[in-house]
């Protein structure tokens, strides 16, 4: 047993929460309002080397690990969740199902340039009718001489419709040449890919900067190496990265949680200042010594499943286990420091306003808690 | 004993669901929230259908009913919209001073322009740093020959930019000493009332929140509402009515909210069946079910006792913290149920949640609640 932290992993978060502080914090107010996707932002975390933290340095990456990257996550997610989503689908899922599935050549292609942080991926599961039963969808690619022919439409993509969002993942039915049955596969479509178009921006209740749109194929055409892996097995694919990112979004839940906590105890302090003790006075702070210790449950949760994920351990309920209390348990402090700020941290000039709408979201992407559950207890029995 | 509703009760709460099915449309009402405009034309149909201050007597324009009646039309307004349920509910807030304690003439000089639409009233109590005591106030009112100096300021003011009285609570100041709190009621739209948005928050956002500020602000002795030495017990008096009326808002939005996610569980499909049928999602539902129930009967029992003059603030501060808490949860819990939906402006479901979380803003702070009731069930020790 062993709870250190690698001088690489703390060079990474100690780096990343400076970079944080320093130059996410001050703009965070200021994109969630606007709802613009901050490229300056983003390009300097590319320089950083956090878009491909766990990624050999031969496909553009940092050779560091996932623990690693999740550090980084909680940081920058702790001044704007913004750029732990864009992360979650760029590094952990869309560059990872590459890196494990892909071939050398799409490896050169896509990977390098998204550990790189040049272009950021998309990745495309949800259907209007797909959503918790993402197996239950509806979009068909067809293969049709050298290029597949798809149809249909996803939606709540997220890394959309930017200037260096290179390509979204897709999953798609299509038919097995062997004996002709209907599977999922995974297929790789570039923004400019014929047929292909991205509708309006979502507008939403919180993370509103996201660059989440809903995407059409109207006899979109790619070539057909543009398939990733093996063609029956695109969902299971799927299913693999998609681990990663539920533990990656216990890391940006945490993070939110504890921009909360942080919020919480200067307002307390602030307000304590010496004329109260806690003989008279407990009911707030004993309910910030719960956030603090539902928080460190938080982060230790999510660094073991990164943890197990490093060492090639299977971690399905660890990862469900993050993405489940994590995600429950930012929201829940949402409400709780807004009650301790209560009145003014319902206004938008104090972040916990912001908090409170974005945190909502955990719950909801990469699976719901009910989804969360299913697949907890499908393992357990 | 006896749970049922009267048959003019039953006829009231009909009437009032049908007005607000009628007439909160939901694309005016997504503007009016984009906006952060007031439904001023919504507000002036329901006076002139007798829906604002039912509780007023008839000289007054009022129905003469008692608050149940009122709280019945509350709880409709809100379930089927929580923003412009709030403003409506809230546009004779404070108005309760005026009936309780005015005098003749402060009472046909404002209570008709409320009744009528032509007015909302506002209440000015709280203050910076206040915490949860209303015992003293920082805005002072020096009585001088010619009436009253006022100096201080006030914040989290609804209604405050419409006309209408406002009613401000300060400490009174005679030539020698401090003495009691007490009430002044004055025009909004007076020379020397400076009044500034509190910018934009989480939730209701229709209604205009303000801080005032009084420098030097000279009023006459008219402006005076109520007794002098009773202004402390008048003001605690008038906010059980706020807060029975804050219980029924939230029982409202808690009701709406368990609406929507019905209506969507029965209607969407996910592996093949209703995601109602789940059970799960049946579960959830069955909960929020059961904590609106608790909800409305404790704010109906604290309007019925109000109604029979039984002062019972300890019912009413309950009432308010479990149907503020209960609108909260219930609103979370069914825009999850909505999933990436319920995420999204256009939902509905998504306003719920915002409105939710700032019912417990209206009245008495949640820690004056906890404190009065803590009183009560202790007693000495």
């Amino acid at each position: 047993m062993d709870f250190y932290l690698s001088k690489k992993q703390r060079a990474i978060r100690d780096m990343t929460r400076k970079f944080a502080r320093e130059v996410v914090a001050p703009r965070a107010e200021e994109i969630e309002r606007t709802g613009e996707h901050p490229y300056d932002i983003v390009a300097q975390m590319a320089e950083l080397g956090m878009m491909g933290i766990p990624f050999p340095k031969k496909y553009g990456g940092s050779a560091g690990d996932w623990v690693g990257l999740h550090l980084c996550i909680e940081e920058l997610s702790r001044a704007d969740i913004l750029l732990g989503i864009i992360l979650d689908a760029s590094t952990s899922i869309v560059a990872q199902e590459i890196f494990l599935f892909g071939t050398e050549e799409q490896k050169q292609k896509w990977l390098i340039p998204l550990a790189q942080g040049k272009e950021l991926g998309a990745y495309g599961l949800t259907e209007p009718e797909a959503g918790s039963d993402s197996a239950g969808l509806s979009t068909t690619a067809v293969l049709k001489g050298d290029e597949w022919i798809i149809n249909g439409s996803k939606q709540f993509i997220t890394n959309t419709n930017l200037d260096n969002a290179s390509i979204v993942i897709i999953t798609a039915k299509t038919q097995r040449d062997l004996d002709g049955k209907m599977v999922i596969s995974t297929i790789v479509v570039p923004k400019d890919a014929p047929g292909f178009k991205v509708g309006q921006k979502y507008e939403k209740m919180g993370m509103r900067a996201g660059a989440t749109h809903e995407l059409f194929f109207d006899d979109c055409r790619v070539p057909r190496e543009f398939l990733l892996g093996d063609i029956d097995k695109g969902f299971a694919q799927h299913l693999t990265v998609l681990q990663t990112g539920r533990i990656t979004v216990g890391a940006i839940a945490t993070g939110i949680a504890q921009a909360c906590f942080d919020e919480a105890i200067a307002f307390t302090r602030k307000s304590f200042q010496g004329n109260q003790s806690l003989f008279t006075s407990q009911r707030v702070p004993f309910n910030l010594a719960d956030i603090a210790m539902e928080i460190e449950l938080s982060r230790t949760m999510y660094l073991k499943a990164a943890w197990l994920k490093d060492k090639g351990e299977k971690h399905t309920l660890e990862a469900h286990f993050a993405k489940l209390f994590c995600s429950e348990t930012a929201t829940k402090i949402t409400s709780e420091v807004l009650k301790i700020l209560s009145p003014y941290g319902y206004l938008d000039k104090y972040p916990i306003s912001r908090y409170f709408r974005q945190a909502k979201l955990f719950e909801i992407i990469e699976g719901t808690s009910e989804m969360q559950r299913l697949v907890i207890a499908r393992e357990l029995m | 004993m006896d749970f049922n509703l009267t048959k003019e009760q039953k006829d009231i709460q009909k009437a009032a669901r049908e007005f607000a099915q009628g007439e909160f449309d939901l694309d005016v009402a997504l503007d009016l929230e984009k906006k952060g405009h007031y439904p001023s034309e919504i507000h002036k149909r329901a006076c002139e259908l007798g829906f604002i201050g039912m509780h007023i007597p008839e000289r007054y324009g009022g129905q003469g009913l008692g608050l149940l009646e009122n709280v019945l039309v509350v709880e409709e307004f809100c379930c089927q919209h929580s923003g412009i349920g709030i403003a409506l509910s809230l546009s004779d807030f404070g108005s309760e001073m005026l009936l309780q304690f005015g005098n003749d003439a402060q009472k046909e000089k404002y209570l008709h322009s409320i009744t009528n639409g032509e007015a909302t009233s506002s209440l000015a109590y709280l203050e910076k740093d206040q915490g949860g005591n209303f015992t003293s106030f920082k805005s002072i009112a020096k009585r001088n020959d010619n009436g009253y100096l006022i100096n201080g300021n006030k914040l989290f003011v609804f209604n405050c930019t419409l006309s209408g009285p406002v009613i401000i609570l300060c400490q009174l100041e005679n030539k020698t000493r401090l003495a009691e709190n007490g009430a002044l009621v004055i025009e909004k739209h007076i020379d020397g009332l400076v009044s500034s948005s509190m910018g934009s928050r989480i939730g209701m956002r229709m209604i205009p929140m303000s801080e005032l500020t009084f420098r030097n602000l000279e009023v006459s002795h008219e402006c005076f509402l109520g007794s002098e030495e009773q202004g402390q017990t008048q003001f605690m008096q008038s906010l059980n009515k706020t807060n029975i009326e804050a219980a029924a808002i939230g029982t409202g939005i808690a009701q709406g909210g368990l609406n929507l996610a019905l209506l969507y569980a029965k209607q969407r499909e996910q592996f093949g069946r209703k995601i109602g049928s789940f059970e799960a999602i049946r579960d959830k539902l069955a909960d929020m079910a059961t904590k609106i129930e608790v909800a409305r009967l404790l704010t109906y029992k604290a309007a019925w006792s109000f109604d029979r003059n039984i002062l019972n603030s300890t019912v009413n501060c309950m009432a308010k913290m479990i149907s503020s808490e209960t609108a909260l949860e219930v609103a979370r819990d069914s825009l999850h149920i909505f999933g990436g939906y319920g995420y999204i402006v256009e939902s509905k479901i998504e306003q719920f949640y915002r409105d939710a979380s700032m019912v417990n803003i209206i009245g008495t702070p949640e820690r004056t609640d906890k404190g009065l009731i803590a009183d009560q069930v202790i007693g000495k020790i």
